[in-house]
């Protein structure tokens, strides 16, 4: 019992091998009708935040450069709850960057993670979780901040 | 006209991350990174001001403005405290979007059921 059946002609598999073999598998990607979905659902959300914008400014009397804080906030509220009812994964199965690109991805992404670590428990699973994609968007945004911060200050000073 | 310039611009940064995703098959985490270092990088040489004020939400909605105003508020905050400022000032500009979604990215969790 429990005999291990060797297969009699074993192929060599060498790493070039096993791709040529796994190529014929993958799904072919059509780049541009992904990249005409991305385009109109990316645009749209931008074309969405533009209206909440103006809305902002004239209904609410925020002014150009303080309006966009609260454009965000919607935003994301709005990804976050589309993530929770489920409906932001399958735009995302469409639109591809189209929807991760946009700050509502950022917030699906955080969304998502929270969402789907809750079983661990809220201090492990959320709370570890949540920013397991969105943080190493953060991670390299605060570092390239930095450095082009520190640089920019100190060119000041010595010029 | 407005409207559609931002369409527009923000579709094609769209579509540089799909072209990264597709052609260059970097992973979604790295398509990110790569956009939030270019915002930073944009606003270093001078350029994403300009953009904002062409394409409006076209520019502030993607993630590269997720770097923009990182740098923005580091460097606003330097230019009154010098260079502890870089530091302080870091997350002043991003801290409404940071914590919208940690906020109602918990509260969801505390509200809805996985799928699938």
């Amino acid at each position: 019992m429990g005999t291990k059946t060797k297969t009699s002609k074993s192929m060599p598999m060498t790493k070039q091998l096993y791709q040529q073999q796994a190529a014929k598998y993958q799904p072919k990607r059509n780049v541009l009708l992904n990249s005409l979905r991305a385009f109109w659902v990316g645009g749209a959300i931008c074309l969405l935040g533009q209206i909440l914008q103006n809305i902002y400014i004239t209904f609410f009397g925020f002014t150009e450069k303080t309006a966009s804080n609260p454009t965000v906030a919607t935003l994301i509220f709005l990804a976050v709850l589309l993530t929770g009812l489920g409906v932001y994964d399958n735009i995302g199965q469409y639109a591809g960057a189209g929807s991760a690109v946009p700050v509502t991805g950022f917030a699906n992404s955080i969304a998502s993670a929270a969402i789907e670590h809750r079983s661990e428990g809220f201090v492990l699973g959320v709370g570890g979780n949540m920013f397991k994609l969105a943080g190493s968007v953060i991670v390299f945004g605060v570092v390239a901040a930095f450095v082009a911060g520190v640089l920019k200050t100190l060119w000041k000073m010595f010029t | 006209m407005e409207y559609l310039i931002a369409f527009v611009v923000g579709g094609l940064i769209c579509v540089v991350g799909q072209l990264l995703m597709d052609v260059a098959k970097l992973t979604p985490a790295h398509v990110m990174s790569t956009l939030v270092v270019s915002g930073v990088v944009l606003d270093f040489i001078g350029v994403y001001d300009r953009l904002i004020d062409f394409a409006g939400a076209g520019v502030t909605v993607p993630i590269t403005s997720f770097g923009h105003a990182l740098y923005h508020g580091a460097i606003s905050e330097a230019e009154q405290h010098g260079l502890i400022g870089v530091v302080t000032g870091i997350f002043e500009v991003t801290s409404a979007g940071i914590s919208a979604a940690i906020a109602f990215g918990f509260l969801a969790a505390l509200v809805f059921k996985p799928k699938g």
